[in-house]
């Protein structure tokens, strides 16, 4: 029979509950993304690591698990970038300054920021990934001497689709970090690359030994993306993928999120390539 | 594979305990239970049997095939209440699990094996304290197969032919006795608190009960595969032309995985009463057999057809929980063989995997 401690706790915690947290700021960044500044009750901290998750719920209407994209350096509030995507994405664009979301969470395995401290990082972001690696470049960026060079390569559909405008153009003038970005379709008034992302890689100087691998995208750019750091032989353990599934309940219990023997929710969202490969269906 | 119970409220092996119940006792016993108890037990609907409350003790069936739908329900319901909310606020209250003792009466061992399944992935933390809440306050006693169900139940392959564990009590037909093994502190309190009901055993009825064991293991297999090579045979087996059959078959329907003992997978749903003040959030039973079960926005879904969502529901059965809980999560019962609509067959689809 359980102990009494055990049971003492069970009483006590739902892992279903959310907690208060307020948008105290709301920014519409592109035609289907919005950007959300959110602080929990009483200005509690998150206490996240980058590339965890929360799920953001909605009661009567239900919950959907989005990255945090603030660095946990920055204290009493986080940050969220929601595509409209469906039901709960759009009630949750409905809302404005002042309204209250329910939060669960943090959730999943983020980046080993320890493992990482004295390498070098190579940020590669899809589209939307850019949400969960935020969270980590600026970590590193606030935290700077503690890495060695970073390169962050970026990529999206259209100009029009590119998130967090005004910082990507302060990472990219920043002298201690290597930034290059690219669209798959230009515009007129577009002056940068235009190609797919994987046609930056190629091109970034690589220590094999120092350098880890950060990706996150839509599903079909992993298998592109791998092909070409394999070219540059960095290791399948120094290949870091946050990876997108089916998710409800955040904790290991629903069995949606399951990629072969691991539940993306609490073993990931964030895999070394070395424990992906060669599952079925993983990448 | 060596069937064990995490938990320490199972009286270990070198202590085992038995008695004896005459069967003209069993109904007094089922009556003085439900004074105290809620009892469920395996009756007779329209040709099967189903799990269900006690009404009379004459209702128990103890010789049964297994119920239509396993234990689980009693542990997992098919739909369980989490939250309770006023609608548009953001504070829900957690729903509690309604205290209830509840005694199983006549349970088969693969069915046991179930709730053991179910306790080591309810055990992972963070625990599901729900599950927790309800299986501390049953009780198991379980009846002992003296004959396979049918060809479709493979408990003989999967072990769980005979009681390993996980139950309070276990009665084996003796002829005009039940031999009742006792197997937890629960269970010898309830033979002391109906002692009037019980005879002590005797050195013959215990000596037999081995011997019989022993016998069980001549049953006839129809999951032809080893038991050490089935995980083998499902890991190395995914690109054998039998999954093409498999595909051709499958219409989705969820039936193996509702009706399984060891499936747990939910999905949750929030709903609002009409006047849309008072809402719930719950937990509803979920198969990764349908087709929306992995798909995310944008249209990607990492288990698209048929053939990718069967051969998952065998890896989660025979792969990948032995990686995870160092057990399969088949207990052999047969049940998702007997519930296919398309006659897809566990054992015969394990069976040609291994045929070139
Ligand atoms: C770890 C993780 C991090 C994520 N981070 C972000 C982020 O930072 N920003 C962002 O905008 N989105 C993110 N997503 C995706 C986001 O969770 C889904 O877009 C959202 O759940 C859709 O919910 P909805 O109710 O609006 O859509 P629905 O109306 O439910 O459905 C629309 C589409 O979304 C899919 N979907 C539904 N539920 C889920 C779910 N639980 N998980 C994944 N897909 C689902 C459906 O298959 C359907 O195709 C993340 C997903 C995961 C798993
Ligand atoms: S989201 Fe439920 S198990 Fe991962």
């Amino acid at each position: 029979m359980a102990n009494d401690t055990v049971m003492e706790k069970e009483k006590k915690a739902s892992l279903y509950e959310p907690v208060a947290g307020k948008i105290v700021s709301v920014r519409q960044m592109t035609e289907t993304e919005k950007w959300f500044k959110i602080e929990l009750e009483g200005k509690k901290e998150l206490h996240h690591c980058p590339g965890q998750f929360v799920e953001v719920s909605l009661l009567g209407i239900g919950e959907a698990p989005i990255s945090i994209s603030s660095s946990p350096t920055q204290r009493g509030y986080f940050e969220l970038c929601v595509r409209k995507a469906g039901k709960i994405t759009t009630v949750l664009h409905g809302m404005n300054e002042g309204a209250e979301i329910g939060i669960r969470g943090p959730f999943g395995h983020g980046f080993p920021v320890d493992e990482l401290k004295g390498k070098d990082l190579l940020f590669i972001a899809g589209g939307l990934g850019i949400a969960p690696l935020r969270s980590l470049i600026n970590f590193v960026i606030d935290k700077r001497k503690d890495f060695g060079k970073v390169t962050i390569l970026l990529g999206c559909k259209e100009p029009s689709q590119l998130l967090y405008k005004d910082e990507i153009e302060k990472w990219s003038k920043l002298t201690d970090v290597a930034f290059r970005c690219t669209v798959d379709r230009g515009a007129p008034d577009w002056k940068g690359n235009v190609g797919l992302i994987t046609e930056l890689i190629p091109g970034v100087d690589i220590d094999v030994k120092q350098t880890y691998s950060i990706v996150c995208g839509p599903p079909i750019m992993y298998k592109f993306v791998l092909v070409k750091l394999m070219e540059k032989n960095i290791p399948e353990n120094q290949i870091l993928l946050s990876l997108e599934r089916r998710m409800k309940c955040g904790v290991g219990k629903c069995g949606h999120c399951q990629i072969n023997k691991h539940y993306c929710c609490q073993d990931g969202p964030v895999f070394s390539y070395d424990k992906l490969k060669g599952l079925e269906g993983a990448l | 594979m060596n069937i064990k119970s995490r938990d320490s409220k199972y009286l270990k092996g070198a202590c085992m305990k038995y008695n004896l119940l005459e069967k003209t006792k069993v109904s007094e016993l089922v009556n003085a239970l439900k004074k105290k108890y809620r009892v469920v037990g395996p009756k007779e609907k329209e040709n099967l049997f189903v799990y269900g409350d006690i009404e009379d003790a004459g209702e128990i069936r103890l010789e049964h095939k297994p119920p239509i739908l396993s234990l689980k329900k009693y542990y997992l319901p098919q739909e369980e209440q989490l939250l309770a909310f006023k609608f548009k606020e953001v504070k829900a209250v957690p729903v509690e699990v309604k205290k209830e003792n509840l005694v199983i009466f006549g349970a088969h061992t693969c069915d046991i094996t179930g709730i053991i399944c179910l306790d080591h992935a309810s055990s992972i933390e963070p625990r599901d304290s729900n599950f927790h809440k309800r299986k501390k306050n049953v009780l198991i006693i379980g009846i002992e197969c003296l004959r396979p169900c049918d060809e479709h139940a493979t408990c003989v392959t999967m072990d769980t032919h005979n009681p390993k564990g996980g139950f309070d009590l276990m009665l084996t037909d003796a002829g005009n006795n039940y031999i009742v093994q006792v197997n937890s502190t629960e269970g010898e309190n309830l033979i002391n608190e109906y002692k009037f009901l019980f005879k002590e055993s005797d050195a013959k009825s215990e000596d037999g009960l081995i011997k019989m064991r022993q016998e069980k293991e001549k049953w006839p297999r129809s999951l032809k595969v080893k038991t050490d090579d089935l995980k083998k045979t499902v890991d190395s087996g995914l690109k054998h032309k039998e999954w093409e059959s498999v595909k051709a078959r499958c219409v989705s329907c969820g039936n193996c995985t509702n009706v399984c003992p060891t499936c747990y997978c939910f999905d949750i749903k929030d709903d609002v009463d009409l006047n849309l003040n008072n809402g719930t959030r719950s937990r509803v039973w979920d198969s990764c057999q349908l087709k929306e079960f992995a798909e995310v926005a944008g249209g990607e879904n990492f288990r698209k057809d048929r053939k990718s969502r069967q051969q998952h529901r065998l890896l989660r059965k025979f792969s990948f929980s032995v990686e995870k809980y160092n057990r399969f999560f088949c207990t052999g019962c047969g049940r998702c063989t007997r519930a296919c609509m398309a006659k897809i067959s566990l054992y015969e689809t394990m069976n040609n995997l291994v045929k070139e």
